[in-house]
């Protein structure tokens, strides 16, 4: 089956010594280490590689470059696997993308039968019924898509790198090498990278049987591999052009950032294929996918070919197809005179050359799977087909050459103005942004020697921006002949003459949409999909916008190019995820949480205990147990995900007096005071405790989800108001636990010798102090509503600490509580939690904090806005409400409305049952002229029932704070 | 096959006029202008003409129309907003969206597809419950549902979400919709030009005039044209046209960006979101995955792509999605989103007498289209705020009156 391997060719990819057994569609097919997966079937005589998207007609190879997306595989749990590119590989079992039936008999070809009721844009023309649409849906998303996902596909982790450079060339053709030479001479440090899987670009194939393009591409790539200022990176794809030279570089392996100073663009250019009847059968191939066939791959790329040309590669092409001994039928030049020495010589050869001709229709062969023959006829000045003069030339491949356009995209990411040069017939760099250069075809320049030089300019170019040597100039002498022919499109009343092969367009749908009125290449891209297929336009935008501007009688330079955007080719999901780190934070306690059984929860990027789960209990028996604990005896906490932090200095309480609401100036060292902050319109957005430690130093706490935003935001207010003040953030630094029942004082008394009584740490004070010999800061503090301890200790302490504490509570039954049980005892307390109990835009006014805002000092945030909503109703107020103690039904839940006379006119923010009343109490939002205490209220559940409850004032539990009494906690019971 | 089609392969032309004509020039006045050739304008152009019987309008588009965010954004139509004035508004913008294809007889794909916002949080499983009961007293489909009922509509999500996220539930959205967004502009675009209203493309807006705090005429790059009445449907240039009649607006501008994957045979259904993890994802009738995160965090006037936008959105999407490991991203883009502080829309009339705006759409102004276009051309007729957008006037803010949907859009499209 190798029936079109060449004999060894010099410089072959192919390794003959190590031939590869594959499966493509069910049979079984020999390859070489080397070749690519088309390379290797068209060498085995297979010519039909995939269907094409819309009408599932066979295609073949057309670029062999990366861009041939008609010929995707699905290679086990890989989809969309780019035959053209991707290597072969020992038992590779593939199958063509989107067929219904195998690639060889896809039933869905018979689609192409009602080609003419599916005009461009069709779909939008029909099954707009509203009742009909969902069948049509379901039809039309059976036939789309490509490859197929495979579930039990592993989450793929890559590795992400990152590097550094003075210059990044992309393409390490001959101009990027000769460009990379040049600066890395100069003392710089650079990189090349190259799609492909070996350097050297055109000059190992391009060759028009002149083997000095080889070995000045060789010697080029010698002193390039013996550099030591220049790594070369093949099989390595430049993703995009991110700003200041940020460079995502995708290879097999991973995805590696590149921060380059500067970079050279040296990405060649896409060949474009000319527009005639069935121009996307199997055989009609790029010349330079020719050439990259035989030189390559050592594959013959048909035995008779009809050679397309409009310019100098054409020729070159055909000297390399007869010296691999394929005969050449004829060559066809759009163009009506011999422009070069080549073309001459062939004619003297008695090659047959149609001067002024073009291919008109090729001829599908009678299996279908190739071509039988070229139609060919002359055109006329305004590029037309004389069909009147048509001639049939039998062959089995037709190659064209007709034109290139410029692989700019990094270029126009990088912010590239370019400009439509008439006579290259190609948009090539104008402006080029900062540190941005360009050389070799996508700057075009095309003929080889000329190419080694505009590298070299180039590169000096580059040195100079980077400091190295001098600019100099350098003359680029101009193409002898055009490479890109205007106009390489021909018209046909039977259609088929694709522009775009990702998306089955053919030259009717372009004048179509335009007439109707998609005129702007924007909208053409829109609704012809022109372009939008897997291949991102890369051999049919030029086409398409040529066609643009001749319908509306513009040059291309005015109808313009479409936005680039990454990628250059795709990107899998695996490379651009990396690792895939996810963050986590776990407080110093975590180990000791895990080993007491605790159920973590999620609390912003933190893992808390949500409780700690006891054999044979409920999750609610057991957050039972843990409240009772602290009610009765005495329990413990980490609360080490608050926000904690350090201020100091001269202007230390000027500055809180700004952010928060409260009064802080006069707080006497060793005190506490609730902190309040507001938004500048007035809403509540975080709350805390601010200690004074010393006269100019404070130590306060945020929320858990407060501390990374609002120290973000305090830092910007003391950069901006330069106050004599520094802030510290302790949060990971520092841990906390909070001591909290009846017996927290006489356990933590075991541990330290300061005096615990009220009289000298009373409520709401602070201390510093030593608990066996670790410094702590110890806050009497009451959320929970019991006598207890906020204790804030160095993090690598921490689990000292806890170990202490728990050993000393012992023999007061002392117990670990989580966040739920928390929440409980605070609710049974009245205390609101920010973001749970307030939302986007509570103000304090209406969350009952206005004991916690100081109006008359002389500024604070959210002041001003405060004062203009003190003028006007509220429009909704915190209350408490209880539900029935024999209540037996389905409790509300958090976010359940209050309804009176089908109005909303409440919301439940916390709603839990009170071990310690025995009955559902709750916290909630009510019309403040429906919330006076003593009123009934109607909670609607999700299934629609209502539950009845009264409005109550808060605290629930110990409103009198007897708790805070150091007479009364003595006591057993405390009346509610 | 549809009858419809039966004319293309009966007819050797094309049997199609143009959707839309290109005027020659500008007339030298009009009795309304719109400035922006997005969805929001042309349908507001659209309304116009075909309920209020004003026909001599021009539709004032910079590039080409559809060309903003219209052509942005990921096409996700719902209505489970958090507000009673939100819910309200979008839902009768659903309302009008299923229609749509049907009233303008062009096929929009206009996909009921359903739709998941999930929770990983017990704090979003609260907002959720926040959502669906103030959805359902309004009578929109919306409730919560457990992680078992999730899993159902989309087996083979990872529900742990590589064990660190766990889902705790979701909010689902029955209604919850995708469309072919070019195809809204250009449905619009044509209703407009059928009935008269002049579209000008490429034609760019360089001062507005106003005297004695009202509007009577603008300045263009193709002339000057008097006009009493100008409508500023422009999303992210908002604060530009702002300036040129010296309004001000707590508007911030903040990219937005998303990316597509490679087509790929159907195997998502549902529309699905996730807040925490910042993704949100939807696969296209041609098979493509378009998937979106949330706001770049800083302002800026730009629509470039960043790479770790895309890394960030690929990393949650594995979390989500692991076996899509070997699926490629084609392309990914960005727009302009022009946030408010309380995430509603500013709309309606303003201190300038004939200046309207259509304005603060953020990162759902398309779902928003149909209602805007049908409010705005309203407000825009009558010289009164819509009631369906009275709680939504610029006014609001120095009145301290903020609509509060923060909550439910900052990161669910």
């Amino acid at each position: 089956m190798n029936q079109r391997r060449l004999p060894p060719i010099s410089g072959e990819w192919i390794d003959r010594s190590r031939p590869i057994q594959f499966t493509f569609e069910g049979t079984r097919f020999t390859g070489y280490a080397g070749d690519t997966i088309a390379s290797a079937l068209w060498a085995s005589g297979q010519q039909i590689l995939g269907r094409s998207f819309k009408y599932h007609r066979p295609r073949g190879i057309l670029s062999l470059a990366n861009h041939d997306v008609n010929s995707l595989m699905q290679s086990g749990q890989r989809l969309n696997v780019r035959a053209d590119v991707t290597p072969l590989d020992d038992g590779m079992t593939l199958s063509a993308i989107n067929t219904f039936g195998g690639v060889m008999g896809d039933r869905a070809s018979a689609i192409e039968l009602f080609s003419p009721f599916l005009p461009v844009g069709f779909y939008y023309k029909a099954f707009n019924s509203k009742r009909l649409f969902p069948m049509w849906e379901r039809l039309i998303r059976n036939l789309t898509g490509l490859g197929q996902v495979d579930f039990s596909t592993p989450h793929i982790r890559t590795a992400k790198r990152y590097d550094f450079c003075d210059l990044l060339v992309v393409g390490a053709g001959v101009s990027g090498l000769s460009a990379a030479l040049s600066v890395a001479d100069l003392g710089a440090d650079v990189v090349i990278v190259d799609e492909n899987a070996k350097a050297g670009g055109s000059g190992h194939y391009q060759l028009g049987n002149e083997p000095f393009r080889v070995e000045k591409t060789n010697e080029l790539l010698n002193a390039i591999e013996n550099h030591p200022k220049i790594r070369l990176y093949t099989q390595t794809q430049a993703s995009g052009y991110y700003a200041d030279g940020w460079i995502p570089l995708l290879d097999h392996d991973r995805l590696t950032k590149m921060r380059a100073k500067a970079v050279i663009a040296a990405n060649g250019a896409y060949e474009q294929p000319a527009v005639f009847r069935n121009n996307d059968l199997p055989g009609v191939i790029l010349s330079s996918a020719v050439q990259r066939l035989i030189y390559r791959y050592a594959v013959k790329p048909m035995n008779r070919a009809v050679v397309l040309v409009a310019n100098a590669d054409g020729y070159r092409t055909v000297l390399d197809l007869i010296s691999n001994g394929v005969t050449i039928a004829a060559v066809v030049d759009l163009r009506d005179s011999l422009n070069s020495d080549v073309a001459r010589s062939l004619d003297q050869q008695n090659i047959p050359i149609f001067l002024g001709y073009c291919v008109y229709e090729a001829r599908a062969n009678p299996g279908r799977d190739g071509i039988s023959a070229a139609v060919i006829c002359p055109i006329d000045a305004n590029g037309n087909p004389q069909t009147g003069f048509k001639q049939t030339i039998a062959c089995d491949g037709i190659v064209m050459s007709v034109g290139w356009a410029p692989a700019a995209n990094l270029l126009y990411q990088a912010g590239t103005k370019m400009r439509f040069d008439k006579g290259l017939q190609q948009f090539v760099p104008d402006q080029l942004p900062s540190g941005v250069f360009a050389c070799g075809r996508v700057n075009g320049v095309f003929e080889f020697e000329q190419k080694l030089i505009d590298g070299r300019r180039s590169g000096l170019e580059a040195a100079a921006y980077l400091g190295l040597g001098e600019r100099i100039q350098v003359t680029i002498s101009p193409e002898r002949e055009s490479p890109s022919h205007p106009w390489a499109i021909v018209e046909h009343p039977k259609g088929k003459n694709f522009v775009d092969f990702d998306e089955d367009l053919q030259y009717k749908d372009f004048p179509n949409a335009v007439q109707e009125g998609f005129d702007n290449i924007e909208l053409l891209k829109r609704y012809t999909t022109v372009g939008m297929g897997a291949s991102q336009g890369k051999h049919s935008n030029m086409n398409a916008l040529r066609i643009l501007a001749r319908i509306t009688g513009k040059t291309p330079g005015e109808v313009g190019t479409t936005t680039s955007r990454p990628f250059f080719h795709p990107v899998p999901l695996s490379h651009l995820a990396g690792r895939g780190f996810t963050p986590e934070r776990r407080t110093p306690l975590h180990s000791r949480h895990a080993a007491l059984n605790a159920k973590f929860m999620l609390a912003g990027i933190w893992k808390r205990p949500e409780y700690y789960a006891q054999l044979g209990k409920t999750r609610d028996e057991c957050i039972a147990l843990e409240a009772q604990a602290v009610r009765h005896q005495v329990g413990i906490i980490d609360v080490g995900t608050l926000g904690k932090f350090e201020i100091r200095g001269a202007d230390a309480a000027e500055f809180l007096e700004r952010v928060y609401a409260g009064r802080y100036r006069n707080m006497k060292v060793g005190t506490t005071r609730y902190a309040l902050m507001l938004d500048e319109t007035g809403v509540t957005i975080d709350d805390g405790i601010i200690a004074r430690l010393g006269a100019e130093q404070f130590y306060f706490t945020t929320t858990t989800s407060g501390a990374t935003p609002i120290y973000r935001e305090l830092s910007r207010l003391n950069t901006m108001w330069q106050l004599d003040c520094g802030i510290v953030n302790l949060t990971g630094a520092r841990s906390a636990i909070n001591l909290a029942g009846r017996y927290a004082r006489d356990v933590l008394s075991k541990l330290t010798d300061l005096d615990l009584s009220s009289v000298a740490f009373p409520y709401l004070a602070v201390r510093e102090a030593r608990i066996q010999g670790i410094s702590v800061v110890l806050m009497r503090v009451g959320f929970v509503g019991e006598w207890g301890y906020e204790i804030h200790v160095a993090a690598e302490y921490a689990s000292a600490l806890w170990d202490l504490l728990l050993k000393a509570g012992l023999e007061y039954d002392i117990r670990p509580f989580g966040v739920e049980a928390q929440r409980l005892l605070r609710l049974e307390k009245g205390h609101l939690i920010i973001g749970q109990d307030t939302d986007g835009l509570t103000t304090p006014l209406e969350a009952g904090l206005k004991w916690a805002v100081k109006m008359d000092k002389p500024f604070f945030i959210g002041q001003r806005s405060l004062q203009v909503l003190a003028k006007r109703p509220i429009k909704q107020t915190l209350i408490g409400f209880m539900l029935d103690p024999n209540f037996q039904g389905t409790p509300p839940q958090e976010c359940h409305l209050m309804i009176a006379r089908d109005q909303i006119v409440g919301r439940v923010t916390s709603v839990a049952f009170s071990p310690s009343l025995s009955r559902h109490i709750g916290l909630a939002y009510m019309r403040p002229e429906l919330a006076e205490i003593g009123d009934p209220i109607s909670i609607r559940l999700s299934d629609g029932t209502i539950v009845s409850a009264i409005i109550t004032s808060t605290p629930f539990y110990d409103p009198d704070q007897l708790r805070q009494r150091e007479d009364v906690t003595q006591r057993e019971e405390v009346t509610v | 096959m549809p009858f419809r089609l039966l004319k293309f392969a009966l007819s050797k032309d094309h049997p199609e006029p143009r959707m839309f004509r290109q005027p020659d020039r500008l007339k030298s006045s009009y009795d309304a202008v719109i400035i922006g050739g997005g969805g929001h304008g042309l349908a507001a152009a659209y309304y116009l003409a075909r309920d209020h019987d004003m026909k001599n309008i021009a539709v004032l588009e910079k590039g080409y129309i559809g060309g903003g965010n219209t052509g942005r954004n990921t096409t996700i139509i719902r209505s489970n907003y958090l507000t009673p004035e939100g819910v309200k508004f979008y839902d009768e913008s659903v309302r009008l969206w299923q229609d749509l294809s049907q009233d303008f007889d062009l096929n929009l794909f206009y996909s009921n597809r359903g739709h998941f916002t999930l929770a990983h949080t017990d704090a979003s499983l609260r907002t959720m419950r926040w959502r669906a009961e103030v959805n359902k007293h309004f009578g929109i489909d919306s409730e919560l549902v457990d992680p078992a009922e999730v899993q159902k509509a989309c087996p083979m999500m990872d529900m742990t979400c590589g064990g660190h996220a766990p889902i705790l539930g979701a909010l689902y959205h029955a209604p919850g919709s995708i469309a072919r967004h070019d195809a809204v502009a250009w449905g619009y675009g044509r209703g407009a030009d059928l009935r008269g209203v002049e579209i000008h493309q490429q034609t760019e807006v360089l001062g507005i005039q106003i005297e004695s705090d009202r509007v009577t005429g603008i300045e263009t790059s193709h002339g000057t044209i008097s006009t009493p009445r100008v409508l500023c449907a422009v999303a992210g240039s908002t604060p530009r046209i702002l300036d040129l009649v010296g309004l001000r607006s707590p508007i911030y501008i903040h990219p937005l960006q998303a990316m597509v994957s490679e087509p790929m045979k159907p195997w998502l259904d549902p529309i699905i979101v996730s807040g925490s993890l910042h993704v949100y994802v939807s696969q296209t009738a041609r098979g493509e995955l378009v998937m979106g995160a949330s706001l770049d965090p800083y302002e800026l006037h730009s629509t470039r792509s960043t790479l770790d936008f895309a890394e960030g959105l690929a990393a949650h999407m594995l979390e989500l999605f692991p076996f899509l490991s070997h699926v490629k991203v084609v392309r990914q883009w960005a727009g302009m989103a022009d946030m408010t502080p309380d995430f509603a829309p500013i709309m309606g009339k303003t201190s300038i007498e004939g200046f309207y705006l259509d304005s603060g759409w953020g990162t759902w102004g398309f779902k928003a289209t149909p209602v805007c276009g049908k409010t705005m051309a309203y407000t825009v007729a009558h010289d009164r705020n819509h009631d369906l957008i009275e709680d939504f006037s610029l006014s609001r803010f120095e009145n301290y009156e903020l609509v509060g949907e923060k909550g439910a859009a900052s990161v669910g499209h």
